[in-house]
């Protein structure tokens, strides 16, 4: 299967002002491959795949392409020379028809010059039938899901004569039955002689489907091994350089919530065709979970609590007096803090610095017309990068500047800034390396033992399991049951969303 | 030093640059006769001061039209509302409209200016409650306007006869014209609001990301509709000044093609075209660029034809000077530095 080196990248250096990204990294990718590249945030993962893409241009080093030295000077070259990267957000454009997409900047002419529609879908239609895709290639891409939309992209990039394909965290918009697809598609890839990098942040995914494993970690090289000589336990361990046992010491033993007082009812709320009548309550110092595959409500269910969205009915209690918010300010004001799931469209604003970001929510609490002392917000802001280990050279830093996993710790700190009774955190662990995620559910804990109500909604039920007292599983826009106690375990969750419980 | 080196940094300091560099040109080819300033009657006479008076409509608009810009919107509809700006406050002078007001001016600039704000509120309500994008809502009201301009004078030229009116333009304080002490009120006044409320912050954020700022907390229904309410205002505030120059009203042309110079003032501050984070003080430096350009064109005697050609080229050479991209290949140093 495998036929010798494709790519060889030596002493690969990186240095941004003030930050060596990259510290004599090599990387080496052989034809038939399927290459895991992983590390934590700030790892180097990502400047690696920008210079060998052509995206940065690096300091020092040396990189072979089938034993050829060459120098990638931008994307477009790194293409000619069969070097394709699929990111995590598609990067097509969503407006064109699937075939234009494919065929973009190399359309096929009639003799005339204009452009041979006919041969153009006929093509794409051969090309996406190759990857098991039967859709209609004349309409806009913008109509299909993100999982087809990136097998388009990937579906493109072969159709240029890639040999080196690299995957950018792929999967983690997708569902479990096309992550499948995709992987199925991989290996066929591999087997048809292509090296494949693959960029993710999910480990069980890794030893489905990767042949080799580069550990990177503060831009530095740690390790190539292949995947059957590693395991789990001790990849975690050389990713974030901790044991793994520090990492997973996290609470096991549930406590007995009964006689936690209740502090929000809910009774019936609903909005129609996002959420059935809901019915949950939430105790004082807990962390409920809210548990279901994507889809299944548990965000909308966040959202009408926290006023997110406007709900159409129904009742919610606060410590006995009725309480239903109809606008984000409303949940605020009542001590309602909600961390929403898509992060960098709704969460972060990104052109404003650290310290801006981590005052909003409080301003917004106190009225425009208050404006907060700025020598609070300073001692504020302070507080909370060091508390969260916000990884910044200052404040005043633009936030669309770090890394997602600083980003995620900056919209927390801006809800903690507010003083909430009650936190709902919709994946606040999603797209983020190992060891930050241990840290947000470490912090989770702490607050919830300090007091501090909260709603935890997560795609990976380790970390579920891992922080909740209580679960309530949502299927179909509805709860279908409530876990607690004894009853909380594992494979009751998944009888629950396959809809086996009671 | 560090003040010199904080106003290095700031939006502001190209802005300021140029304007000066402008003035500094005239000077020049003027052999020092641009800056000469003489005094009259007790008021001040010169090119300069011209600059800043003819400039003082622009000003306001610039000022409207910051607020707008940063929210993430745009309006295109500020020409049209000093037409209806000042069509209503002729008809109430004349007795056209509220016989009962008749002569009082004072009730004219009011109504006049409550006109403007209700045009922006309009505007705002398309905006912000109805969606539509505001290059479309904003264009009814440009189309639109005119002809409400239009049935309140019943399609006439108006002229009115009141010298307490003509002040807004023609009239000196203190040896300085009239128009400027609108325009340092109003920027004095705002400065004081963004600076002593959270609106800065609320309105940047609303511009860059209106979800997130939503989430947050912030009402950014409420955000937008006041930034048109004010763009509104600010328009019918330079509509009286035009109205009063020319003593009249003039449907057709009051304004006309003026908000094209009221989103460059804004552009050649400095201030992003997508929104979020702005600077007054760089927008207004922007409107005194156009000002001064205008005004040095005809001095250098450049014939009335191809004075939009000479501006364009000059606006292009001004974006060119800030672009970010060319100036960190024109000076390696400044790449090195970021």
């Amino acid at each position: 299967m495998k036929s010798g080196i494709l790519l060889d990248m030596k002493n690969i250096c990186k240095e941004y002002p003030g930050v060596q990204a990259l510290d004599n990294v090599p990387f080496q990718l052989e034809a038939g491959e399927i290459h895991a590249l992983l590390g934590e945030n700030g790892a180097g993962k990502s400047t690696l795949i920008k210079v060998l893409t052509g995206a940065e241009s690096l300091t020092s080093g040396a990189v072979f392409l089938n034993g050829k030295s060459v120098r990638v000077k931008n994307p477009l070259q790194a293409q000619h020379m069969g070097i394709s990267t699929v990111y995590q957000e598609v990067n097509l454009c969503p407006n064109l028809s699937v075939s234009e997409n494919i065929h973009i900047g190399r359309e096929p002419r009639t003799r005339y010059g204009l452009i041979d529609w006919k041969t153009m879908e006929s093509r794409s239609r051969e090309l996406l039938a190759g990857f098991d895709l039967d859709i209609d290639v004349i309409r806009a891409l913008d109509n299909y899901s993100v999982a087809v939309q990136q097998m388009v992209a990937i579906a493109r990039s072969c159709d240029i004569s890639a040999r080196i394909l690299i995957l950018d965290e792929p999967t983690s918009s997708l569902t479990d039955t096309e992550v499948d697809k995709l992987f199925s598609v991989m290996r066929r890839l591999r087997d048809e002689g292509m090296g494949i990098i693959f960029v993710t942040h999910f480990l069980d995914q890794v030893y489905q489907v990767c042949d080799r494993i580069t550990v990177l970690r503060n831009g530095r090289y740690i390790c190539t091994e292949n995947t059957k000589a590693l395991d789990k336990v001790s990849l975690v361990g050389r990713m974030i350089g901790k044991d793994y046992s520090e990492l997973s010491g996290s609470r096991t033993s549930r406590e007995e919530t009964g006689d936690k007082d209740i502090l929000m009812d809910v009774r019936g709320l609903y909005k129609s065709g996002t959420i059935s009548p809901l019915n949950l309550s939430l105790r004082q110092g807990e962390i409920l979970g809210f548990g279901g595959l994507l889809g299944s409500g548990r965000s909308e269910a966040a959202r009408v609590i926290f006023g997110a969205d406007r709900p159409d009915g129904g009742d919610l209690s606060l410590e006995g007096e009725p309480a239903l918010f109809k606008t984000p300010l409303e949940g605020i004001r009542a001590g309602l803090a909600f961390c929403p799931e898509e992060r960098k469209v709704e969460g972060i604003v990104g052109e404003l610095s650290i310290r801006d970001n981590i005052m909003l929510a409080l301003q917004a609490k106190k009225g425009m017309t208050k404006p907060l002392d700025p020598d609070e917000v300073d001692r504020l802001t302070r507080k909370y990068i060091e508390l969260l280990q916000i990884k910044t050279p200052d404040e005043h830093q633009t936030v669309k500047n770090l890394s997602g996993g600083n980003q995620q710790k900056v919209i927390l700190a801006r809800w903690l800034a507010t003083d909430p009774r009650i936190l709902i955190l919709d994946e606040p662990t999603r797209g983020i390396d190992v060891g930050t995620k241990a840290e947000i559910q470490k912090i989770m804990i702490s607050l919830a033992d300090g007091g501090m109500s909260v709603v935890f909604i997560s795609s990976e039920i380790d970390e579920m399991m891992r922080c909740c007292e209580r679960m309530v599983v949502l299927k179909d826009r509805a709860v279908v049951c409530e876990l607690s106690g004894e009853t909380l375990t594992e494979s009751r969750v998944m009888q629950s969303i396959a809809g086996k419980g009671e | 030093m560090e003040i010199l080196q904080k106003y290095r940094r700031a939006r502001i300091f190209w802005p300021s640059v140029i304007f000066l560099g402008i003035l500094l040109f005239n000077t020049i080819i003027s052999k020092g006769e641009f800056l000469s300033i003489t005094m009259m009657d007790g008021h001040f006479y010169g090119r300069l001061v011209d600059i800043f008076r003819n400039g003082s409509k622009l000003m306001l608009l610039a000022m409207g039209m910051t607020f707008v810009i940063a929210s993430g919107g745009i309006d295109i509809s500020v020409g049209s509302v000093m037409a209806i700006s000042g069509a209503i406050a002729c008809s109430v002078i004349r007795g056209n409209l509220f016989p009962f007001f008749q002569g009082s001016v004072f009730f004219a600039l009011v109504l006049a200016v409550a006109a403007g704000a209700l045009c922006g509120a309009w505007n705002g309500f398309l905006v912000s409650r109805v969606r539509i994008q505001p290059m479309v809502a904003t264009l009814i009201l440009m189309v639109a306007g005119r002809g409400i301009a239009q049935l309140i004078t019943n399609g006439k030229i108006i002229t009115v006869n009141s010298p307490s009116y003509y002040f807004i333009n023609g009239g000196y304080i203190l040896g300085l014209p009239f128009p400027l002490y609108l325009v340092i009120i109003l920027f004095a006044g705002l400065l004081f609001f963004t600076k002593k409320t959270a609106f800065g912050l609320f309105l940047a954020s609303s511009g860059i990301n209106d979800k997130s700022s939503r989430l947050a907390g912030i009402r950014v229904e409420n955000i937008k509709l006041l930034v048109y309410v004010f763009c509104g205002a600010a328009a019918a505030g330079a509509g009286l000044i035009e109205s009063s120059g020319i003593k009249g009203a003039d449907c057709n042309n009051a304004g006309l093609m003026i908000e094209l110079d009221a989103i460059l003032s804004v552009a050649i501050g400095g201030n992003l075209l997508t929104g979020g984070r702005f600077s007054l003080g760089a927008s207004i430096c922007g409107a005194l660029i156009i000002q001064s350009i205008t005004t040095t064109i005809y001095a250098m005697g450049v014939p009335p034809e191809v004075i939009q050609l000479v501006k364009a080229l000059l606006v292009i050479t001004i974006s060119l000077i800030q672009s970010e991209k060319l100036s960190i290949k024109l000076l390696p140093a400044k790449a090195a530095a970021q």
